[in-house]
């Protein structure tokens, strides 16, 4: 047993881990360091629980034994994940940390003696209202983590589900959760608290479903956010410092890549929030549109001329790559044009995918150099010396109606500037809009040779002919 | 008069926050996916009140209501740290430059 202003200071120790853990990724070079730092914080932090504890009866035993069936569980997934489905699991993974925080709280409420919160029915007031906080928000996360995981997995349509009297609703049982544990504080009554829970469970359901499937990365990043306060609201309780500074690393990490993804979409995070993007947006002069304009449609044998007699190439890859997992015959395209001394760069949008940070995961995993791809704002003026953009998945991120027309649903959104190459090569199953329902204009220009075929077939057949 | 520990407690998560946005700006975009997956695994530091929740059962009763729920928090927390830090680790592995690949 450790006093526990020592174990004080070892929480702390680990707290400080874990920042070095975030700050080695700055580089992909020091990444791999990090990861080992926040694997030590975490070692330090349970080490030092079982010690400060001192309960070394049965109980440890089985401690010990479910941490390593959740431990096998953890590292079985971990190895057998594609990285195509990595939003999945991060979705996934996010419920786990908010279904966990609901569950000390839980443990905190009925047991308070463990953790010195004082007696059932006697909790310290300031206690009582971070442990519910803490399961409120904990809560929110598991449910609303849940929603994005099935949406994501795709068992559950990624189109928003809206309804009369949402906002109202939504309004309604957040100001319900404070009032209950306002109630909850006078009472120390334990239906109370239970009741908390579940409209929590309910609110989390209920803010995600209206949003759409593209606006994932913003929902992911936002439950990131999330179960970081889950976190830190158990921390307090806990009165843990590992916790609270954790709590509030991964919170504000979250709220930072939920307004990156904002930004790269020109969207404010409150109308993300209240969903159902693309629904209102289908305007019939597109369709009329689409009938008019006559479109260039080619082969695999025209896309491989094209890119062989070009001398500089820009590869932009989008959620459609991801989903046809074209990431490796992409690599191998790209080899046999090295080979004919041509230029090649990726070019990615932040919000192309699912998850920040989506494309460079499946590339890297492809064995594509981390420093031939390129972000938007470090390459977008490139386009204009490069001889063919070949756009494999991607859509409405290189659509240029978003800076030429006010009143199309993506104006202002950054966009790459895909049209400026001499010639585009655009893979993509059909005419068929992107999620923001609009038409792509880069399908009309003179330049654009639209590829029709399923992304990794399209990328082998090039590279057949590129023999 | 004393100060409350809430105080410095609340001290400590509000500077922490900002350690957080100076630290998480600089990590670079292509990363951000390992972020969001190491941010899991830290998060998951949770598992700490889990422990404590289990531990408190007595050794006659290992299983009452309380700890029951710990020893639950415990397989979540742990399936998200072990599964949390080794995806991070399979995926940073996988970034590599030019130079370490051609020769």
């Amino acid at each position: 047993m450790i006093s526990s202003n020592l174990s004080a200071i070892f929480y702390l120790i680990s707290g400080i881990l874990f920042i070095l853990a975030l700050r080695g990724l700055s580089s992909p070079d020091t990444s791999r360091q990090g990861n080992y730092f926040g694997i030590a914080g975490m070692i330090i932090a349970i080490v030092v629980t079982f010690l400060s504890v001192g309960n070394f009866s049965n109980s440890l035993v089985y401690v010990v034994i479910f941490l390593l069936v959740g431990g096998a569980i953890g590292a079985f997934i971990a190895f057998r994940i594609p990285m195509t489905a990595m939003p999945e699991l991060v979705a996934g993974f996010h419920s786990l940390v908010g279904l966990a925080a609901v569950f000390v709280a839980i443990a905190a409420f009925l047991n308070p003696e463990a953790f010195n919160l004082g007696i059932v029915g006697g909790i310290k007031l300031a206690s009582l209202i971070e442990m519910s906080i803490g399961a409120a928000v904990g809560a929110i996360t598991f449910s609303g983590s849940i929603i994005a995981f099935l949406k994501l997995r795709g068992i559950m349509s990624g189109s928003p589900i809206t309804f009369g009297g949402q906002h109202f609703l939504n309004l309604t049982l957040g100001i319900g959760i404070f009032v209950l544990i306002y109630y909850l504080c006078i009472t120390q009554s334990a239906n109370i608290f239970w009741t908390v829970i579940m409209i929590s469970f309910i609110v989390g359901v209920l803010l995600i479903i209206p949003i759409g499937g593209a606006d994932m990365p913003v929902v992911i990043s936002m439950l990131n956010s999330y179960s970081g306060w889950a976190a830190a609201g158990i921390g307090f309780t806990l009165e843990n410092t590992a916790l609270i500074i954790t709590g509030a690393l991964v919170g504000s990490s979250g709220a930072i890549l939920s307004y990156i993804m904002c930004k790269a979409m020109n969207r404010s995070f409150v109308s993300v929030i209240l969903g159902g993007f693309g629904a209102d947006s289908s305007s019939d002069t597109t369709k009329e549109k689409k009938d008019q304009k006559p479109v260039k449609s080619g082969n695999a044998e025209d896309a491989a001329f094209l890119m062989k007699n070009a001398s500089s190439v820009i590869i932009v890859p989008g959620y459609g790559m991801a989903v046809a997992q074209a990431q490796h015959a992409l690599r191998e395209m790209v080899d046999k044009l090295k080979k004919n001394d041509i230029k090649v760069t990726y070019a990615i949008h932040p919000v192309a995918g699912r998850m920040p940070g989506h494309m460079n995961v499946l590339l890297a995993e492809a064995n594509v150099p981390y420093d031939e791809v390129f972000e938007l704002e470090d390459i977008n003026n490139d386009f204009a010396n490069s001889d063919v953009a070949f756009v494999i998945g991607a859509n409405d991120v290189t659509n240029p109606v978003a800076k030429t027309d006010p009143k199309s649903p993506i104006f202002g959104m950054p966009v790459l500037d895909v049209e400026k190459c001499k010639s585009v090569l655009f893979v993509k199953r059909s005419l068929s809009p992107g999620y923001a329902g609009i038409d792509n204009e880069l399908f009309y220009k003179d330049n654009t040779l639209m590829l029709f075929a399923d992304a990794k077939k399209m990328t082998e057949d090039i590279v057949k002919n590129l023999e | 008069m004393e100060i409350d520990p809430f105080i410095f407690r609340l001290s400590i998560f509000i500077l922490s926050i900002f350690i957080g946005y100076y630290v998480v700006w600089s990590v670079t975009p292509s990363l951000h996916t390992p972020l969001m997956s190491v941010t899991n695994a830290i998060s998951s530091v949770i598992i700490v009140g889990a422990i404590i929740a289990a531990l408190a059962g007595s050794s006659e009763s290992v299983f009452d209501v309380s700890s029951i729920f710990g020893f639950l928090a415990i397989v979540l927390a742990a399936i998200n740290i072990f599964g949390g830090f080794l995806v991070t680790q399979r995926m940073l592995q996988m970034y590599k430059k030019k130079k370490d690949k051609k020769k």
